[in-house]
Formats: structure tokens, C-alpha cells, sequence
């Protein structure tokens, strides 16, 4: 097997992390961290331009592609802000220097599992490579060795593995439904092969396998009510992680679901996915837009929009059809860009003001203008305001589904409303109205933020026509 | 088709649930933690036979890990844990064990209606393999949401993946069964026992969940 662009997206992040572990000095492990990142992103981008041909062990085609780089996106401008953000806690004293290091081997180590979970041409091989970024997770999020962030990281890991292993049931129980077609061995776990063969699978496991899927990823993904780790593991873990899970490991989960989806699309006697979506979706949207108004923690209150957009993805993803699939894949970009880019901001301003409760922070356009108005721009895009993206993906996906079922879609119009209430009523007092806590000066990198920003604002006014038929390709992949 | 093969295959997975069953009533950690051993080794023996019926030597390895690494080395960890904490004693359950005896029957009911009706086109031993299966898998959650002790929660959650590698050396052939239930074992030795209680440990001095929760109330 020869090395090409499908290999490197998994070997840098591993080498790298090798690497990390044994470097000293967090200068030069977050600059090395930043270019391992680069690299794999640069290799990610290759895809489209050379694309390789799927092998036995890993695959590649349109859906991916597109998840592959923007996680590598998102992954490599967390690294830069992770620089910043690191030296800031070096300089306090939060972390100590061995802790760094670790942080980084592990950061490099998700990045791997990641990219192996997206690559993967196996169900199963896709199940370890999701469960080795969760185990990943775990540990980042515990980071601190603070009460709440041990206590975050122990209801992570026992949540996020009892989600795994109802994955792996459904695992093995697609695996049971394909053997009799495929007969025995590695085959009947390859998804290319599969996908070719789905249509003869025994209906009835491929329903039960597919609620196992749904409860075990679904809990990944955070829909309520299966979410309860992850406000918490948002809040106490390091901001540059919050910035990671939410804009990329949900939608790695996400990714697995669509798969199986794919797959029970293909055998016209099992049942519709969609339905079970959508009804999780929108009990997620509905419960995190309230939930939104009772948060005194600023990453926690953010972690609960992000619970609300994964629930507006998933709704629009169930809805399927190629108008909604486009609008759900849409909206997923958006929101990594957006939610990534708001607790960049959000990290600085925790640094600055030394907490996190939002009682305590006040006044920010006043004190710190780039990075209030920074925060101000992202709440903005991600209250579903025009001209950003998320306004035009939100629209879209309401839009596309409002015909079908136009009940379904005035619940989730309402959610949104509702969510766009509280976090301006949030944003009023954060951003505005009289300094309050510390007013020392920022060292902080705002170039990620307002990249994401940028493209967010961009994306909202216009999208180029490679972008659109792209996404429509995959869109029609989805079914 | 019920040959001596299948019943004693038949009888190992059934004797699984029940030794799940038992361990959902112990009232004290060092007797669970004897019930979890008995567990590992009902495993191990279940999966020999299957490696044994299957023609499939791979499947010996994992036996061999179940025997070792879960009915030996992590209970003796274990109770050398609950000992030094001085819990060995003590077990809340959060309802009666009337109750949670009557739920876990419920989840049995449910999981052979399942199982039984969606796999009938499927080979008779793999198919009982996996009803009992996901009997295990469902029981062990209900003990991670009875109990309140991050150890025996841990417990329930290893008797859960129990049940996964049970099913996972039903199902025919299925690749990665060792990989797999390797990569749980070092899951569950790292960052359990070498982690998590220690850190716990040094950190309240209580391994109690709801003493846990109260960190979280104050905050909030």
C-alpha cells in the first residue's frame, strides 16, 4: 500500500503526536502542534484536487471529503488559538509544563482519531477510532485535576462509553444482518461492499441495529435526552478543546449516523431512519433553546446552543431529500465555523476575567472592544441573524422541510426563536452595560476568530458555485 | 440442530444472565466484586466453548484475557481499592432491590422479544448468543443506574461490555473480536482504575457520585 493524500491525514496527526509527547518547551510544541495541524490540513485539501481510490481499509468519496477538511480546518486554526491560549495558562500557572505536553500529544492523538473515524472503510475500525477520540476527550477535559473538571470528565467517560458500547451492539448486529449475504469474515464489515449488498440484508436487525446506532452515536452527537455530558465537559475541559468538540466531534459522530443511514436507505423493506431523526432533532432543539435562559456559565450556556444546532442538523439530515440534506450539511459547517469561533473569543475573555460565570463579566465592548465586538459578531451568527451563514443554512432548512411538514417545522422555528431570545438577553449584559472584573489588556490571537467570522459573513452573502455544487453532490449522496 | 454443542453453549450464556442478576442484589462491594469475578469467568468459559464450537482459535486469546484480566486482575485491583477506601461495606442502591430485581426481569423479557422475533432467519446458536447478550448488556446498565458508587458503576459498566464480547464471538466470524475486546481491557485498566479513583481519591475522599453532585449544585 503506497502512502498518498488518505494516509497523511492519519500519519501526521500520529507521528506528531509521538513527537509531542517526548518534546519539552510549549513554545515550540504549540508552533509544532500549529504545523502538524497546517500539514494535515493542506493534505486534507489535496483530496479534492487528487482524489484517491478507496482501499480495503479506508475510503473516500464526496461526503467525507467534505468532513475531512473541515475538520482539519477547524483543527488547524484551534491549534493557533490553542498557542495563545496555552501560553496564557503556562503564565498563571493553571497548567504546568509536563500537563502541556501531554495536552498536546493528546490534541495531535484526536486529531488521528478523527480522521480515522472519517477515513475508516470498516464499521468496525470506525467504532475504535470513535472511541479512541471520546477516551481522548476524557482525559482533555479532565485536564485541570479540578473538582468539577474530574467530575465533567467521570460523567463523560461513563456516559460517552455506555453510548460506545450500544454502538458497538449495533455494530455487531449489522455485522450479524450482512454475514448471510457476505458471507463470513473482515468483508461483511467493509463499507464499500455493503453499501453494494444492503439491499438484500435481513430487514428487521438492520431496524433494531439502526436504535442501537441511533441511542449509541446519538449520545455522541449530544441529542437530549442523551446529553448530559456535555455542557459539562464544554465547561471544565480547556477552551481550545470546548472549540474542538463542538465544532468537530459531534459531527464526527454525525458522520457514523449518516452512514448507517445511507445504508438503511439502500433496503427498501427496513424502516425510515428519517422519522427517529427527526424526532430527536427536534426534542433537542426544543429542550436546549430553554434550557439556554438558566445559564450562569458562559461555555455552558454555549455548549447548550450547541446541543440546539446539533438538533437543528439532525432534524434537517432526517427530513433528507436533496434541498434538506444540502441545508443540513450547510448548517453543519456553519455552526463548527461559528461555535468554534465564539469560544476562541470566549476562552480570552475567560482568561481576562479569571471566570466563567457570566454574572462577573460584563461590559466587554467597553474594555476589551476587539474581543467584544468579536463575540458580539459570533452570537449574532449564531442566533441565526442575517447576513451570516447561519441565517441562510437556518432558512434553508426550514424552508426545504416547511412544505412536508409544516407543524414539525413551526416547533423548530419556535426553538430557534426561542434560543435567539436568550442569548441576546445573555449578550446584552456580557457585552455591554458597565465594566465589571478585570480590565487588564488581552494577549491573545484574534486572527482564528475573525477568520471563522469572515467566512461565516462571506458564506451568508454569497457561496461560490464549486461550494454549492459540491455540497449538492453530497446532499444527493445522503438520499 | 440441538446438539450437545448447543447446549452447552445455551447453558453458559444463560448462566451469564443470571450470575448479571445476582450481582444486581449484592449489598455489599466486596461480594459484588466476587459476583464480577464469577461473571468474567462465565465469560471466559462461554467464550472458549464458542471458540471451541466455531473452530475458531482466535476467539481462545480472548478467553484467555477474560480469565485473567477480568476475573483475576481487576477484581483483586479493585478490592484492593475499596479496601484501602474502607468502602468494602457499604452499597447504596438508589431503589429497593425488589424493584430493581422486577426491572431486570422486565429487561430480559424485552431483550428475548426482541432479539428471538428479529433474528429468526438467523443461525439458532448466534441468535440465542445474542438475545442473552443484549440481556447482559441492559442489565448492566440498569446496575450503573441503581448504584451511586463510582466502583460499582464501574462494575455494572464492565459486566455491560461483558455482554458485548459475548455477543461479539456469537456473531459468526466477526473480525476485530480480540482487537476489540483488548482495546477494553486497556480502556478499563487505564483510565479506571490508574485514573479516575486515584484522582477521585485525592480529590474528596469520597468515591460517592453524590457527593460529586454537590460540587456541581454549589456551582451553579
Amino acid at each position: 500500500m503506497s502512502i498518498g493524500a488518505l494516509e497523511g491525514v492519519l500519519l501526521i496527526p500520529a507521528l506528531s503526536a509521538a513527537l509531542l509527547a517526548v518534546l519539552p518547551g510549549y513554545k515550540l510544541t504549540s508552533r509544532l502542534n500549529m504545523a502538524a495541524a497546517f500539514f494535515t490540513f493542506a493534505i486534507a485539501v489535496s483530496l479534492f484536487i487528487v482524489e484517491p481510490a478507496s482501499g480495503r481499509y479506508l475510503l473516500v468519496d464526496d461526503l467525507n471529503k467534505v468532513f475531512i477538511v473541515l475538520t482539519t480546518f477547524v483543527a488547524f486554526t484551534t491549534s493557533a488559538f490553542s498557542a495563545s491560549y496555552i501560553g496564557h495558562e503556562i503564565e498563571t500557572g493553571r497548567l504546568k509544563p509536563a500537563h502541556v505536553r501531554f495536552y498536546h500529544a493528546m490534541y495531535q492523538v484526536l486529531m488521528f482519531a478523527m480522521n480515522l473515524a472519517l477515513t475508516a472503510n470498516n464499521i468496525g475500525l470506525m467504532w475504535v477510532a470513535i472511541e479512541l477520540a471520546t477516551l481522548t476527550t476524557v482525559l482533555m477535559v479532565g485536564l485541570y485535576r479540578t473538582h468539577e473538571a474530574l467530575e465533567a470528565a467521570w460523567k463523560y467517560f461513563i456516559l460517552g462509553s455506555v453510548g460506545i458500547a450500544l454502538a458497538l451492539f449495533g455494530t455487531i448486529l449489522i455485522y450479524m444482518a450482512a454475514q448471510p449475504v457476505i458471507g463470513e469474515g473482515p468483508d461483511a464489515m467493509v463499507w464499500t461492499i455493503l453499501m453494494t449488498q444492503a439491499a438484500r440484508f435481513d430487514p428487521d436487525l438492520l431496524n433494531v441495529a439502526f436504535v442501537f446506532l441511533l441511542l449509541g452515536y446519538g449520545t455522541k452527537v449530544g441529542l437530549a435526552p442523551l446529553h448530559a455530558w456535555l455542557p459539562d465537559a464544554h465547561a471544565e475541559g480547556p477552551t481550545p478543546i470546548s472549540a474542538v468538540l463542538s465544532g468537530l466531534l459531534l459531527n464526527v459522530a454525525l458522520y457514523a449516523l449518516l452512514r448507517f443511514k445511507m445504508l438503511l436507505a439502500l433496503n427498501p423493506a427496513s424502516i425510515a431512519p428519517g422519522p427517529l431523526m427527526v424526532t430527536m432533532g427536534l426534542i433537542s432543539a426544543v429542550f436546549a433553546a430553554f434550557m439556554l435562559y438558566k445559564r450562569r456559565d458562559i461555555k455552558r450556556m454555549f455548549a447548550y446552543s450547541s446541543i440546539e444546532h446539533m438538533g437543528i442538523i439532525v432534524f434537517a439530515f432526517g427530513m433528507g431529500g436533496p434541498l434538506a440534506n444540502f441545508a443540513g450539511l450547510l448548517h453543519m459547517t456553519m455552526h463548527s465555523l461559528t461555535k468554534s469561533a465564539i469560544f476562541f473569543a470566549v476562552g480570552h475573555i475567560a482568561q481576562i476575567k479569571g471566570t466563567q460565570r457570566i454574572a462577573d463579566i460584563s461590559g466587554l465592548t467597553v474594555t476589551h472592544p476587539v474581543l467584544g465586538w468579536g463575540l458580539v459578531a459570533g452570537v449574532v451568527a449564531i442566533a441565526g441573524l442575517p447576513p451570516m451563514g447561519i441565517f441562510m443554512s437556518e432558512f434553508l432548512v426550514v424552508s426545504s422541510t416547511f412544505a412536508r411538514a409544516p407543524y414539525l417545522v413551526v416547533i423548530l422555528v419556535i426553538a430557534i426563536l426561542v434560543a435567539l431570545g436568550a442569548l441576546f438577553l445573555k449578550l446584552n449584559t456580557i457585552a455591554f452595560g458597565e465594566p465589571r472584573g478585570s480590565t487588564a489588556p488581552a494577549q491573545a490571537s484574534y486572527v482564528p476568530m475573525f477568520a471563522h467570522l469572515a467566512i461565516v459573513f462571506a458564506a451568508g452573502i454569497y457561496m461560490p458555485e464549486a461550494l454549492v455544487t459540491g455540497f449538492q453532490n453530497v446532499a444527493r449522496l445522503l438520499g | 440442530m440441538h446438539s450437545i454443542t448447543f447446549d452447552i453453549a445455551h447453558m453458559l450464556a444463560g448462566s451469564l444472565v443470571l450470575v448479571s442478576f445476582l450481582q444486581l442484589y449484592q449489598d455489599r462491594l466486596s461480594a459484588l466484586l466476587n459476583m464480577f469475578a464469577l461473571h468474567a469467568f462465565v465469560l471466559a468459559a462461554s467464550v472458549a466453548w464458542q471458540a471451541y464450537a466455531q473452530d475458531a482459535p482466535h476467539l481462545y486469546i480472548t478467553a484467555v484475557i477474560a480469565l485473567i484480566f477480568k476475573a483475576i486482575v481487576i477484581p483483586l485491583a479493585l478490592r484492593r481499592i475499596v479496601i484501602k477506601l474502607g468502602i468494602h461495606r457499604e452499597i447504596e442502591n438508589v431503589f429497593g432491590v425488589g424493584l430493581a430485581m422486577l426491572l431486570g426481569i422486565g429487561l430480559v423479557a424485552l431483550s428475548m422479544v426482541v432479539m428471538l422475533r428479529v433474528t429468526s432467519g438467523a443461525d439458532p446458536l448466534a441468535r440465542e448468543d445474542l438475545a442473552f447478550a443484549l440481556a447482559v448488556v441492559l442489565l448492566g446498565l440498569l446496575m450503573m443506574v441503581t448504584r451511586r458508587n463510582a466502583v460499582s458503576q464501574v462494575v455494572g459498566f464492565m459486566s455491560l461490555e461483558n455482554g458485548l464480547v459475548l455477543a461479539a464471538t456469537g456473531a459468526k466470524g466477526m473480525p476485530l473480536v480480540v482487537e476489540i475486546s483488548i482495546a477494553f481491557s486497556v480502556l478499563i485498566a487505564f483510565i479506571v482504575i490508574g485514573i479516575f479513583l486515584f484522582r477521585i481519591r485525592e480529590r474528596f475522599d469520597t468515591v460517592d457520585m453524590q457527593a460529586m453532585d454537590r460540587f456541581r449544585e454549589e456551582q451553579r
